[in-house]
């Protein structure tokens, strides 16, 4: 499968007592938009956590194109720093609570994965920063510190800042979950954009409405399982499962249109 | 003598400054004793209180563990052991020729620094978890993510307790006479005997250090309130 | 030059090894615990009546009246900005003359260490004080009662609990400063072990007498403020 970006292979998670993810199977697959939904402690930001390497699996083996991250050694996986500080460099992430870096400008937040990282040359990141920044309509507040930005501005900043490292797929944390409703809207646009651009995403998200849109596949976790998935439309008009049914009708503010 | 001539001695005791003044030159070289003292161990106790701080946050735990122990260590047993230890102790343990400024400058340097590595632990702890994984996430290790990311921001939020401390520091270093090294204290007991005015001269000398350190307190608190009213502009 | 150099530093590691030798401590120890008596006994007086003045000039320099204020602020900035031992030097070889009063060692050390306990608690209280949310002012007032009444009732006892911290730091800051009474031969721990040193040649061991002595009586305190710490934070929270 040469489109294959991500895949996940019995993936499990504990942390302590608790386990989080109980054996998940999952492909993304390249310019794929997946939306994953789930009541909170289903699971889903640890799983989107797991991509990146943010949390180390308890279990189970995680595949960019193919290869598999992590060296095996007599059945234990033992990761290198360097190599997942590599593999974080062509993974995007965007938080829930944006964390840019309030001591540097808004070009330096996003120049400065290119420069420490990637070793980019200064005008070269310069320049990238400031197309993402004008991708993500914000090239007018390049010199301003986060602190001036309203909420809905920073994480299209700190989009742009995950755009700037040229990442093969985006994973999104419950981005709008920390927005005033009415900023809501400016960030689901930017990300409405980026899945029309082809860019490969993985979105954590209670926005029903975005999923139905945009999400070429939804999966809904549960304790810890992928529990259903499918195309939004049956998804989230014909659930099959009680979990899910009820879990729709606790979002009975969103109408799904008819 | 009596109690009535007691009393009159005291209505009678006449201030004399000149004997003081006439020898200022040897306060001031003590004063600027003082100064070398203070800032040779700030410019060693510093760094060495960062590494101290960073091998305590270390995950791995001889590190930690022995971190931990020379920070308490040096924070709990009181400055003038430590200096005659150093002074009277440690030539006989290596064999070097021990001056009166080596274990000034060296007792210094790490008590300081012990209390340093604490305030740099607590900047560096209080910055919000967030900032880790913003730095993670773009791909930087441990290092980068410390050097660009977290100290820059720990570092501004730790200048007031920084300052207070370098005072504490100046203040400290008054030991230094009781191993004969020439600072401020130790010119004042040396001019007090030669001059027989103990009154005067320890009077002059409590306000120079006063000036000095009433001085530094309040340029740091300027910079406090500066840095206050800009707002440690944390993201959320 | 350069190997002239390196060769008398590998003497030098020749020559390092230091017999450890205890034993001398071990039959002096009746004369360091007179010492540590002399210490334990100054810190008490000292630290009782430096928290407690600190009380008074904290609450002082919270005061409306600025002839109360004044003074209050001048005492806590003249104590804290000179060095505890250049206080006690002052008040052993100045004050006397200045006074016609009689100063021993003891006293001198107390006035020294006192009064500037006084100045850096007295700060402590009023950062204490200031903490208290304008409510709890409010509401003594609003409940009928005097300035001293809602001090004494409402804010003081939440203060005190949120300075405790603050303050057990302080008490350790006192425990180590007693050795700077040797100065002015007072007779405690530090000036003990010199007498030892000089006497036995055996300056190595007791000086590491005495740090680890400060450190195993030190260090369960320092370890009781990060509980308290702890703990304050959490009911805080």
């Amino acid at each position: 499968m040469p489109n294959e970006t991500v895949k996940l292979a019995q993936v499990y998670k504990s942390f302590g007592e608790l386990e989080v993810l109980k054996g998940i199977d999952l492909t993304v697959n390249s310019g794929e938009t997946v939306v994953m939904l789930g009541s909170s402690g289903s699971g889903k930001s640890t799983l989107l956590r797991c991509i990146n390497f943010m949390e180390t699996p308890t279990a189970g083996h995680i595949y960019l194109h193919g290869d598999r991250v992590g060296a095996e050694k007599s059945g234990k996986i033992y990761y290198r720093e360097s190599e997942l500080c590599k593999l974080r460099s062509k993974i995007g992430m965007v938080f829930q609570h944006f964390n840019l870096f309030p001591h540097m400008t808004v070009l330096q937040n996003v120049m400065e994965g290119q420069i420490t990282v990637l070793k980019r040359g200064k005008s070269e990141s310069i320049q990238k920063a400031q197309a993402q920044l004008e991708r993500v309509g914000l090239l007018d507040k390049a010199d301003e510190y986060p602190s001036r930005l309203s909420g809905g501005q920073k994480q299209r900043v700190a989009i742009a800042r995950a755009l700037a490292m040229d990442p093969e797929v985006m994973l999104f944390d419950e981005v709008t979950s920390a927005l005033d409703p009415e900023l809501v809207g400016e960030v689901l646009k930017t990300m409405r954009q980026l899945a029309e651009d082809g860019m490969t995403m993985v979105i954590v998200t209670h926005e029903l409405g975005f999923a139905y849109h945009v999400a070429n596949r939804v999966l809904f976790l549960d304790d810890g399982v992928i529990l259903e998935q499918g195309v939004p439309h049956d998804i989230l008009k014909h659930p099959k499962t009680q979990r899910m049914r009820e879990f729709l009708e606790g979002h009975s503010l969103f109408k799904l249109p008819e | 003598m009596s109690a009535c001539e007691q009393h009159r001695n005291i209505d009678m005791y006449e201030w004399d400054f000149i004997a003081v003044f006439s020898d200022i030159d040897l306060l001031a070289l003590g004063l600027l004793n003082t100064l070398k003292v203070t800032s040779l161990a700030l410019l060693f106790g510093i760094p060495l209180g960062l590494m101290l701080a960073v091998s305590r946050l270390s995950r791995f735990k001889p590190l930690s563990f022995s971190a931990s122990f020379i920070i308490e260590f040096f924070r709990t047993t009181p400055p003038l052991v430590q200096l005659f230890w150093f002074f009277f102790a440690l030539p006989i343990l290596i064999d070097i020729r021990m001056t009166p400024l080596i274990a000034s400058v060296l007792t210094f340097s790490i008590q300081s620094s012990a209390f340093f590595a604490e305030i740099f632990r607590g900047g560096i702890q209080s910055i919000d978890k967030g900032q880790w994984e913003g730095a993670k996430a773009i791909g930087m290790n441990y290092w980068q993510s410390m050097r660009r990311i977290i100290l820059p921001q720990a570092v501004k939020r730790m200048i007031p307790a920084f300052m207070e401390r370098s005072i504490e520091l100046l203040k400290t270093t008054t030991l230094v006479s009781t191993v004969a090294y020439t600072d401020l204290m130790y010119q004042a007991n040396d001019l007090a005997q030669k001059t027989f005015r103990p009154l005067e001269v320890y009077t002059v000398v409590a306000v120079m250090y006063f000036i000095l350190i009433f001085v530094f307190s309040q340029v740091s608190l300027l910079i406090e309130h500066r840095l206050a009213r800009s707002g440690e502009s944390t993201v959320r | 030059m350069n190997t002239d150099w390196l060769a008398a530093a590998k003497a030098r590691c020749a020559s390092m090894q230091h017999n450890w030798d205890f034993a001398t401590i071990i039959q002096n120890w009746p004369v360091l615990m007179v010492g540590l008596k002399g210490t334990v006994w100054i810190f008490l007086v000292t630290v009782v009546i430096g928290l407690s003045t600190g009380l008074i000039v904290g609450i002082c320099r919270y005061a409306k009246n600025r002839w109360i204020r004044w003074p209050a602020t001048a005492l806590v900035e003249i104590f804290r900005n000179t060095p505890v031992l250049v206080q006690i030097i002052w008040f052993y070889y100045a004050f006397p003359i200045l006074t016609g009063i009689d100063v021993n060692p003891f006293l001198a050390a107390v006035l020294g260490i006192s009064l500037n306990t006084m100045a850096f608690s007295a700060e402590i209280y009023r950062a204490g004080i200031q903490s208290i949310e304008p409510g709890q002012w409010e509401a003594g007032k609003a409940i009928g009662m005097t300035y001293s009444q809602t001090m004494r009732r409402i804010i003081l006892p939440v203060a005190l609990r949120r300075i405790l911290p603050a303050l057990t730091n302080r008490g350790i800051e006192v425990f180590k400063m007693s050795t700077l009474a040797s100065v002015v031969a007072y007779v405690e721990t530090l000036s003990k072990a010199k007498l030892i040193a000089d006497l036995n040649y055996n300056p190595i061991e007791a000086y590491t007498a005495v740090a680890i002595l400060f450190f195993v009586v030190l260090y369960p305190i320092v370890q009781l403020t990060y509980v308290l710490e702890r703990t304050l934070r959490k009911s805080d929270a």
